[in-house]
């Protein structure tokens, strides 16, 4: 039973790990255009604008 | 053929919006910066984002340019002045039209992009989501049997986890909630804000008390299912909109008057008297109703009948505010102030019929009124006889809890935004955009669909239809005329006719009248057949559909112009009496024209030279003997009747004010949208009405274990999660319904441009 002592808080901060993760990628916009994402993906030319918005 | 070469689609030629149009939609972003967005139904793959930001960014006008592939839209950044040159927005436009064929149309909706409820939700679902998913992995040990020191220690550690969860995401509820206790109605927060406060209260208190049970579970997952209706329902809602903003904007801020002496002064609209003279040069509008002391031209009075072909005036003839003056200029002497003029006029009944559809409830609301006060007398009658027969008043409390939870409208909740973001989704891909969900429960049921004439049944352009019978030289010289002329025939005219145009160094446009070019030749003109045979008055044929070219007075060439049918019109309107809607037509154009065009289509129901205050009585007469009327239209003129209705669409190249007044915007050319967004509309009025029998299915189940006391956590846990896993998948059903005919209105709907591209 020891062990639940560390896998609790380890199970809480990947889980924490992830949350954070979702919100950081709210938060830069990545959900605003999924389809063109896809596409710009495979372009050529170099993503100089990809932090154009914030 | 579905890529993005230039020419390849946009066959159609669409008009360009405005340039003033343009300026006003945009909103500053930094010292002489401005962005506006558009909307670009056609985009669809990687070149065309390559194809529209190159050829945007390349102009030096623009800051910054930006593709969103999944909105179909276009943020353009440009600069006000780039070295003392004002920048024309048009020109952003035409960039993208002529890079690759697609036509952009404006598209405002600011609050859109910063939408921070919005974000605040869904931040709220994602912590939820976190809470949710560790409480229950400890709450299965519990289940399965962890006991004593653990189960405690798990009850703690859930209870630290859902407290802020409750904080961050109940807050939605709880303002809401107490916002309607403190007006002294219930609504359907209420039951919520409750039953997860009491439920944490209790469970907090059985922790303290190493009692075997908590609810910290099913509080937290009860709010995750509610926050995602909740943003669901928040995407769905119906944004704040006004056309009647749009509409005194058409109104001009002054007007030159002219005193009795000649000196001119710039005088605000309202300071016009009766009786005072204005100026009112090409490209103005007329600031308020009056009366043509002198002067020729070409009056726009779309805003008037919706009719595309201009007007021309000459003295003694009677204007209302907002025509636009195309080609001379006037003096006119004002007949009413600007308060009494026809413009101020239809924003009043904008502003009746806008106020008049606020009274709608959604479906969601109308329940909830039902629903919340018959779940809190559950709560209150299961804790009352628990604990008056029982006794045991704590058991008491915990039943009236449980049933709070069980009966929670978790499903309920999602049982309507679902289906209509769903739904959303779908008229979304066959390019037809829905302003809010309600819109969607009124168009289901719309009994009654009327159509405003041009631009709406018809494409709204005029088009040549006789080019085939001219030679390569007379089309050379009548294109090279009609370049200099911003009339839409003759700009329909130089549109049609491709390959090398005649060059004229001299040519003169004469309002109301056609253009003159002085050439070794002799005199050619294009115009009127009056203007271009020299004759003295009309002899035959139409002013307003065909054009002369005439050199010294012989007639050279006739063009003969008309009014196409919108693609997919007749088939639209067949598909409409197929599903038992009756048809109609409200025009403002010209009897005979309508009545022909009625024939066509098989349309029984039709009235002509209709003002716009008709239009909109029409549609509220008909309200008042019941029904429902779908108001299809795109003008000006049609505004306060796409208001008055009791739904309302529009195409993407309607004006402005008509695209913000409606309730859907279609994007396509073809009119079969109109049935199309119906058949959707009506499959989600089904859907939900499903979803609510489910709903309540599951509460006829649940709630006698909840009453008869053996809902356990782990019994609510399962029965809330089913019941809204249920009504998710019960709303994906719409995508499988109508997945192969939508596909087909999709095909249907590029289909007449390529035949047309064909036959240019």
């Amino acid at each position: 039973m020891n062990m639940l002592i560390y896998l609790i808080p380890i199970a809480l901060f990947l889980g924490a790990l992830g949350l954070l993760a979702f919100l950081w990628s709210i938060k830069t916009g990545q959900y605003e255009d999924l389809d063109g994402a896809a596409w710009r993906a495979l372009g050529d030319e170099p993503p100089e604008d990809r932090q154009q918005h914030k | 053929m579905t890529c993005c070469a230039p020419g390849v689609e946009g066959s159609l030629d669409h008009p360009l919006p405005s340039s003033e149009e343009l300026v006003l939609s945009s909103r500053s972003v930094g010292p002489g910066l401005r962005q506006m967005d558009l909307s670009v139904p056609q985009v669809h793959c990687g070149t065309c984002i390559t194809a529209i930001e190159n050829a945007l960014t390349k102009r030096p006008s623009v800051e910054r340019a930006r593709v969103n592939l999944s909105t179909k839209r276009v943020s353009i950044v440009w600069k006000e002045g780039v070295s003392g040159e004002p920048t024309d927005p048009v020109e952003l436009v035409k960039a993208i039209t002529d890079a690759t064929g697609y036509e952009a149309h404006l598209f405002h909706d600011a609050e859109d992009a910063g939408d921070k409820l919005q974000k605040d939700l869904i931040r709220a679902v994602a912590l939820c989501g976190f809470a949710a998913a560790n409480i229950m992995l400890l709450s299965v040990s519990v289940w399965s049997g962890a006991d004593t020191a653990t189960r405690d220690l798990f009850h703690w550690i859930s209870a630290m986890i859902a407290a802020p969860a409750l904080i961050y995401g109940g807050r939605f509820f709880y303002r809401s909630a107490w916002a309607a206790l403190k007006r002294g109605h219930t609504n359907m927060d209420v039951p919520i804000a409750l039953a997860i406060t009491l439920s944490y209260v209790v469970s907090l208190w059985e922790t303290l008390h190493h009692a075997s049970h908590a609810w910290f579970d099913a509080t937290v997952s009860l709010l995750f299912f509610l926050l995602i209706g909740r943003t669901l329902d928040h995407i769905m809602r119906d944004r704040a909109r006004s056309a009647i903003s749009g509409l005194t904007r058409l109104s001009p801020r002054g007007a030159m008057v002219v005193a009795a002496d000649g000196t001119r002064e710039y005088r605000a609209v309202e300071e016009i008297r009766p009786g005072d003279q204005v100026s009112v040069a090409a490209g103005d509008r007329v600031p308020v109703d009056s009366t043509v002391v002198s002067g020729t031209s070409d009056l726009d009075i779309s805003i008037v009948n919706g009719e595309s072909a201009p007007v021309s005036v000459k003295a003694g003839d009677a204007l209302q505010a907002g025509m636009l003056n195309l080609t001379g200029s006037l003096i006119v002497k004002a007949t009413t102030a600007a308060k009494d003029s026809f413009l101020s006029e239809v924003v009043s009944l904008m502003e009746a019929a806008e106020g008049g559809r606020a009274r709608y409830r959604r479906i969601a609301d109308r329940a909830a009124q039902i629903y919340s006060p018959a779940v809190h007398l559950l709560a209150l009658v299961a804790f009352l006889s628990w604990g008056i027969i029982g006794g045991d008043w704590k058991q008491a409390m915990l039943i009236a809890i449980a049933v709070l939870i069980i009966t929670c409208p978790c499903a309920l909740g999602l049982a309507v935004p679902v289906v209509q973001v769903v739904a959303a989704g779908r008229l979304f891909k066959n390019g037809i955009m829905v302003k809010d969900g309600s819109a969607m429960e009124r168009l289901a049921e719309a009994d009654t669909v009327l159509f405003d004439k041009t631009g709406t049944l018809t494409v709204g352009r005029p088009r040549v239809l006789n080019i085939g019978r001219y030679g390569r030289e007379q089309l050379a010289v009548a294109a090279g005329l009609a370049l200099h002329s911003k009339h839409p025939l003759s700009a329909a005219l130089a549109r049609a006719i491709s390959g090398p145009v005649a060059v004229f160094d001299n040519v003169i446009e004469l309002p109301g009248n056609g253009l003159e070019a002085q050439t070794e030749k002799g005199i050619y003109r294009l115009g009127n057949r009056r203007f271009a045979l020299g004759m003295d008055n009309t002899a035959s044929g139409n002013a307003a559909s065909e054009v002369v070219l005439s050199l010294d007075h012989k007639e050279v060439a006739v063009f003969e112009f008309q009014d196409i049918l919108r693609p997919g019109a007749p088939s639209a309107v067949e598909a409409l009496q197929k599903m038992k809607l009756s048809a109609g037509i409200l025009s403002g154009d010209r009897k005979a024209v309508v009545a022909d065009l009625a024939a066509t289509l098989g349309i029984k129901n039709w009235h002509a030279e209709l003002s716009p205050k008709d239009k909109a009585e029409f549609c509220s007469s008909l309200a008042q003997d019941g029904k429902r009327v779908l108001m299809v239209g795109d003008g000006i003129n049609d505004a306060p009747a796409l208001a008055a209705a009791h739904v309302s669409m529009a195409p993407a190249t309607a004006a402005d004010i008509g695209r913000q007044a409606a309730d859907f915007v279609f994007m396509h050319d073809s009119l079969e949208a109109v049935p199309m967004a119906i058949d959707v509309s009506r499959k989600a009025g089904r859907l939900i009405r499903e979803n609510f029998a489910l709903a309540i299915g599951y509460n006829i189940i649940a709630v006698p274990i909840a009453l008869a006391g053996y809902a356990t956590p782990l019994i609510a846990a399962v029965a809330m999660s089913t019941s809204s896993l249920i009504v998710v998948a019960n709303a994906l059903r719409l995508n499988l319904s109508v997945h192969s005919g939508a596909d087909k209105a999709e095909a249907a709907a590029t289909q007449p441009s390529l035949t047309e591209a064909k036959a240019a």
